[in-house]
């Protein structure tokens, strides 16, 4: 299908572009930017006027977990990319902890085959550092590359001898394969239930210092940095890791990082009253840490916004609070919880765009991020002014573990397209 | 009326009191349970052992069919924080928080504030040094609460591993010196060294901790000469307390005891419609 959309204001961070201009779309993907374009070509093109509205790259979730194989029943790849196009969302990348471990090929193979099914996103598998995520050996990062997985990662089970993750950046850097590091020391978060501080030691909870983040933040850092490699920082929640990756980019050293909307929304403060929704890994921090947090997203030194999603069934969080897995759904709400970002005057737009589209496409080396004639069809239209409310009922994902339940938001996208395929809309009127 | 000859009234005739407990008591399980039986309730007891518990049924399944039984209370001990907030969310009926991991134990605090007053007169302005593994501890946190909110100064001392992060916030005194903390008390609240925590290096040893953190007769000369020693039990007899110590004339420990059963028929009174 063809499209023309007009009187958007178009939000290109790839080509520093922030102005109301038109799009011309033919055969999946950008053909033209421009003001004031007229329908052309032989087949003609359906209009869409969109003034008042925002357009973005399509967003680009670089972190999350899409549980199929093995927990369909917390998410499939099938609701997960549903749940990923309603949040405005083109592509996301999905974390190797399902069952088995996406540590080779069949796995990897599955994954795209049945996100091709669904194709609703681009979804980009993310490969194990380590066979079964044992830690023990490396899993076969050349044959998972050519199966289609786009990173490696030890997400949920952290590398934690220092040899294995040398020879990890090594093999990797060597194949161009980034590497997202899950950085958690294991021997001091042990036992942890939630951020060690007045809350924890008020609600009698074992806590996770965030030294246990900050010491392999430190490690990873410095094994990047001796063996001439890149490391990108997964899910950054304290202000001493925001600090060592500022000061390590600042050396030359090629971190990149990432954090989670709950993680510049939410405090430790949040759990009194146990709500077992905002029990994550890393664990919500102090207000001190919010604060770094949002300085690194403004000051560049937290390159990209990813959702962490983490789908779980109500089985796994309604227990006792040390019980209940720990995660927290995101695809649906990472967009709104951004946006206030923006309207907080820590990021611009154009800023905004770059770190859940931009950036992200650069840092998996993906296609995407850019609206730039000839790149793919791929793009997020939001409504800036736009009211809405978190229900449980309207929420795509098949879990429902999310702490912002109820919560009104201003700002939403409206419609993803990705490839010139209408993939989520919600356009009073419109009919796709 | 826990002296009577005969004792037991009929007050609580007809109620239904359940004691779940998920973890190992037998001073606090045993309080409950007499004063239920002494007020004429019905009291059961089910601990995690002998329950469905092992069989893999979740507290929210256990705490639903309890619920579908119609008892009036559900006491309940169990060693994760929070359990109680949770059951209390799901049930009609009243809960009692009877020690929950290392959040609270509220009627603990409650029986500790009775005795001290009994003995002194009043809370407001005395000086209370609590010693021992405050992180680990539900009862430092509930006297803590009580003790400020009635006006006494709280001093806590352990080794910096069995301190909480950000304790100072909660309006109390830290010292990482037994000695220091001691000076000039009106009451010394030892606590339970739980000897599994060696294997979590927060101390090297037994040795090392008694002597450095036992309560014994040349140390507690430097409390007030009139000072109350506590203990919510149970003792280990020359780890945080000298044995003559808790024998000797300073110890109030047993009436902690007789004290806990009056504050729990309070409470399961309170709570089953009577008025104060």
């Amino acid at each position: 299908m063809n499209w023309l959309i007009k009187g958007a204001r178009v939000i290109d961070p790839s080509r520093n572009l922030d102005a109301h201009e038109d799009i011309a779309i033919a055969d999946g993907k950008i053909v033209k930017v421009a003001r004031r374009l007229t329908p052309a070509g032989k087949k003609g093109a359906t209009v869409l006027e969109l003034p008042g509205l925002v357009i973005f790259p399509g967003l680009i979730d670089m972190h999350t977990h899409l549980r199929e194989p093995g927990y369909e029943y917390k998410e499939t790849i099938a609701t997960g990319s549903e749940a990923a196009a309603a949040g405005g969302f083109t592509a996301v990348a999905c974390m190797p902890n399902t069952n088995p471990v996406n540590d080779n090929r069949s796995v990897t193979e599955f994954i795209l085959r049945k996100a091709g099914e669904k194709n609703l996103v681009h979804v980009y598998p993310v490969a194990a550092i380590t066979m079964n995520s044992q830690g023990k050996s490396l899993a076969e990062f050349w044959d998972l590359k050519e199966a289609g997985a786009r990173a490696l990662s030890d997400d949920g089970r952290p590398v934690m001898d220092s040899a294995i993750m040398r020879r990890a950046l090594e093999y990797a850097y060597s194949l161009g394969l980034p590497v997202i590091s899950h950085c958690e020391d294991l021997s001091l978060s042990a036992g942890g239930a939630m951020h060690e501080g007045l809350a924890a030691t008020e609600l009698g909870l074992p806590g996770i210092p965030g030294a246990a983040e900050e010491v392999m933040v430190s490690r990873d850092i410095l094994l990047a940095e001796y063996t001439r490699t890149a490391v990108h920082i997964a899910h950054v929640s304290t202000a001493g890791s925001v600090r060592l990756i500022r000061d390590a980019k600042a050396r030359g050293v090629r971190v990149t990082a990432e954090t989670a909307p709950h993680y510049f929304t939410l405090t430790d403060g949040f759990l009194y009253g146990y709500d077992v929704n905002a029990k994550v890994n890393p664990p919500l921090r102090g207000e001190e840490d919010i604060a770094a947090i949002r300085e690194g997203l403004r000051d560049g030194t937290i390159d990209a916004i990813a959702s962490d999603h983490a789908p779980h069934a109500v089985t796994d969080k309604e227990v006792e609070f040390e019980y209940a897995a720990s995660g927290m759904i995101g695809l649906e709400t990472s967009l709104a919880l951004s946006l206030a970002l923006v309207a907080d005057g820590i990021l611009s737009l154009s800023e905004l765009a770059d770190k859940m589209s931009t950036r992200p496409a650069a840092i998996l080396g993906v296609p995407g991020g850019t609206l730039a004639p000839g790149a793919p069809a791929d793009l997020t239209v939001i409504d800036l002014q736009r009211p809405w409310t978190v229900n449980r009922d309207e929420l795509r994902s098949r879990s429902r573990n999310t702490p912002f339940l109820g919560r009104q938001f201003t700002g939403k996208a409206v419609l993803t397209m990705k490839g010139g395929v209408v993939t989520y809309s919600d356009i009073p009127g419109s009919d796709f | 009326m826990s002296t009577r000859e005969i004792k037991k009234v009929p007050t609580l005739r007809g109620k239904t009191i359940v004691n779940l407990f998920y973890e190992a008591s037998t001073r606090t399980r045993t309080s409950f349970e007499i004063a239920g039986k002494r007020l004429s309730a019905d009291t059961i007891n089910i601990s995690a052992a002998t329950s469905s518990v092992v069989k893999g049924e979740t507290l929210i399944d256990t705490a639903r069919n309890l619920e579908a039984m119609n008892p009036d209370v559900i006491v309940i001990r169990h060693s994760a924080a929070g359990a109680p907030h949770l059951l209390a969310g799901l049930v009609k009926q009243s809960v009692i928080n009877a020690g929950d991991g290392a959040h609270e134990h509220p009627t603990q605090a409650l029986l500790d504030m009775m005795t001290i007053r009994a003995k002194k007169g009043r809370l407001e302005g005395l000086q209370i040094a609590i010693i021992g593994d405050i992180a680990h501890s539900r009862v430092a946190r509930s006297n803590i609460y009580g003790l400020k909110r009635m006006g006494a100064r709280v001093t806590v001392a352990g080794p910096a591993t069995m301190m909480p992060r950000d304790i100072e916030q909660l309006g109390v005194e830290a010292h990482s010196s037994m000695e220091e903390a001691l000076v000039g008390a009106d009451v010394v609240m030892m606590l339970r060294i739980q000897i599994e925590r060696q294997h979590q290096n927060i101390f090297p040893s037994l040795r090392e901790y008694a002597q450095h953190f036992c309560l014994n007769r040349k140390n507690i000369a430097r409390a007030q000469p009139d000072v109350l020693v506590m203990h919510p039990g149970p003792i280990n007899r020359g780890v945080e307390i000298a044995p003559d110590i808790a024998d000797g004339p300073f110890s109030v420990i047993l009436d902690q005891v007789t004290n806990g059963v009056a504050v729990r028929m309070a409470l399961l009174y309170l709570l089953t419609g009577g008025n104060a």
